[in-house]
């Protein structure tokens, strides 16, 4: 049976998260994993936005925080279940990335960087001076979801970082899905469309500006809810995750891996999240080590390792 | 009304280093169509070295001095080894450029300079002038006169001498420049040069007034880049308006609204001018070609 590309991505990525934990040389490892797959989740989000559409955003932490925020606000102030809070913080900044959007997307290329930018650090600032209700600059607590304890109560006793390390692998999975189908989609093909000419695009009869917001929209829910995972993994949630370095950093993921292929953008993000990890003993040079790859790889390798890496392996073949 | 005086006063002082800012933006912006998003460790780099300087006992003006230089040479070296060899990438691509690189120099200076907070000691005295009941630091002077003088000599560069008028036929357009003989890589370095060169003396006026450390790069960064914006990307005399306005909007927001919301003034200048008038107050009329 020959697999198509998409089956074969979800097939390498399961696969990979599956075996991984055998060599994990301590639970600590399960952390990291998951951390790994909530970036990867809203990364994904930014190659349907950057890499099918060709639009950056450099204030997509904005809408992490809205998700995070969400998870721990709404049940508190209004008593929502924690699990629905996900899904209300999604639809929140589906909301926000619409109204937003549609007069931002009109701008291109570095204005469109620095206006979405300035939304991702209105957010932040926002979430850090509105002290009463977010807690301020320290942050706020946020309450568990339930899921494991449900699960153990089915029968399935797992450690909880075992379990968020599977409960954020199976979002990531299932957002690689979605990505995956909407690639060859009538949207994806108007949004690659788009990406390479918008006259041409428009020609043709695609409503780039629309085409534009399903895809800001889309890539908006994907951060949401990374930043749902993230603030009910760490029951704490601080401005931090909506600020400027976190937009930066999801940016960078997604064109250091390959931000056209959802493979290559989530090893991106696994690449740069275990980068701090494995640099804690050169703590001082984490920033340094960082725009160096930035640098190189964008300067050498424009498509992004994996792409990269891809057609390095078919020009062998052939 | 000393109130309003006193606001303007810190207005105008901030908006002159943001003015400064902004004119480095526009600098490499017309030579390279580059947004530099490493331009606020420039500033950084200036403040930095000039009191590493200091503290090793060097005069104040050679510190600046070499501060400037080495600044440049920084600057020069940006353009030479990241955004040369990217020519002709794609804007996202030359965007994780400047910003890895702004990150890079960010995490040298921590290892070389530590994380602390350093100031410089004021020119001419700590002695406030007092001027219809408002009091302004005599730096404040040095920070406004410093930015005048070098608006002054950058205008008189590009209009009454040949190097100057090269750069501007370069941002005109490249290649039609190259053909009448006009070395544009020569060009290139020097905007670069010119550009890192002015953050840095914006670093060292500064210093004495708000402190410095490794961080503070991209908060100026952002913030040029909104006034240049605000005055229309691309030109001198938009990058000093927009800088002293901003400035000016800073202050009275943080006079009389809130001072948590000071900062976010600039991005509200950012969507305002995007949507209601994207070519800033000085910008030129956009032209697509397909």
């Amino acid at each position: 049976m020959r697999l198509s590309a998409k089956q074969s991505t979800l097939l390498v990525l399961a696969i990979l998260m599956v075996i991984s934990p055998f060599f994990f040389p301590s639970n600590y490892y399960y952390r990291v994993g998951s951390l790994v797959f909530m970036n990867g989740l809203a990364v994904v989000g930014i190659v349907v936005l950057t890499g099918y559409a060709g639009q950056i955003s450099l204030g997509h932490a904005g809408f992490v925080g809205i998700g995070g925020y969400a998870c721990a606000l709404m049940p508190v102030q209004f008593g929502v279940p924690p699990a629905l809070a996900v899904v209300l913080g999604a639809v929140l900044s589906g909301v926000t990335a619409w109204v937003v959007g549609r007069p931002i997307l009109r701008l291109k290329g570095y204005y469109l960087a620095v206006a979405s930018l300035g939304f991702g650090v209105l957010v932040a600032m926002v979430l850090s001076n509105e002290g009463q209700i977010t807690g301020g600059p320290d942050g706020i607590q946020v309450p568990d979801p339930g899921v494991r304890a449900w699960l153990g109560a089915m029968g399935l006793e797992l450690s909880t970082p075992q379990f968020w390390y599977a409960f954020t692998g199976l979002f990531l999975l299932v957002g690689a899905w979605l990505a995956l189908n909407l690639q060859d989609s009538p949207t994806g093909r108007a949004l690659r469309a788009l990406h390479g000419s918008e006259v041409a695009a428009r020609t043709v009869g695609v409503d780039v500006a629309r085409a534009k917001l399903n895809a800001f929209v889309i890539s908006a829910v994907y951060a949401s809810v990374s930043g749902s995972l993230l603030a009910q993994q760490n029951r704490l949630i601080t401005p931090d995750v909506a600020g400027y370095m976190h937009s930066i950093e999801l940016v960078s993921m997604a064109v250091l891996g390959g931000a056209g292929s959802v493979l290559g953008a989530i090893f991106g993000a696994a690449l740069l999240t275990m980068l701090p990890q494995v640099l804690t003993v050169l703590q001082d040079y984490e920033h340094v080590v960082l725009g160096l790859v930035m640098m190189l790889v964008m300067i050498f390798l424009p498509a992004g390792l994996i792409p990269s890496a891809r057609r390095l392996m078919r020009g062998r073949d052939e | 009304m000393s109130d309003l005086l006193q606001f303007l006063v810190s207005g105008v002082t901030v908006g002159a280093v943001y003015a400064l800012v902004a004119l480095g933006f526009t600098i490499i912006y017309n030579a390279s169509d580059v947004v530099n998003f490493a331009q606020g460790e420039f500033v950084m780099l200036g403040g930095m070295i000039s009191v590493a300087c200091v503290a090793a006992g060097l005069p104040l003006p050679f510190a600046a001095l070499i501060a400037i230089l080495v600044t440049a040479a920084i600057g020069v070296a940006l353009n030479e080894l990241a955004i040369e060899p990217a020519r002709g990438a794609p804007v996202v691509s030359l965007i994780i450029i400047t910003i890895g690189a702004s990150i890079f120099i960010r995490g040298v200076t921590q290892i070389v300079f530590g994380k602390g907070m350093y100031r410089l000691p004021s020119f001419s005295g700590d002695t406030p002038l007092r001027l219809l009941g408002a009091a302004m630091l005599p730096q404040s002077l040095w920070v406004v006169t410093g930015a005048v003088a070098i608006f002054v000599a950058l205008w008189l560069f590009f209009t009454r001498t040949l190097t100057g008028r090269a750069v501007l036929a370069t941002s005109n357009n490249r290649l039609a420049a190259q053909l009448v003989g006009i070395n544009t890589k020569f060009v290139m370095t020097l905007s670069f040069a010119l550009s890192a060169g002015i953050g840095a003396l914006a670093g060292v006026l500064i210093t004495p007034i708000t402190p410095t450390s490794f961080e503070v790069g991209i908060a100026l960064a952002l913030k040029g880049f909104a006034a240049a914006m605000l005055g229309g990307m691309g030109s001198p005399k938009g990058a000093l308006a927009g800088g002293l306005l901003l400035g000016l909007m800073e202050a009275l927001t943080a006079g009389y609204i809130s001072s948590h919301y000071k900062d976010a003034v600039a991005f509200f200048v950012i969507l305002a001018v995007l949507f209601a008038f994207p070519r800033g107050l000085y910008g030129s009329t956009p032209t697509e070609r397909v």
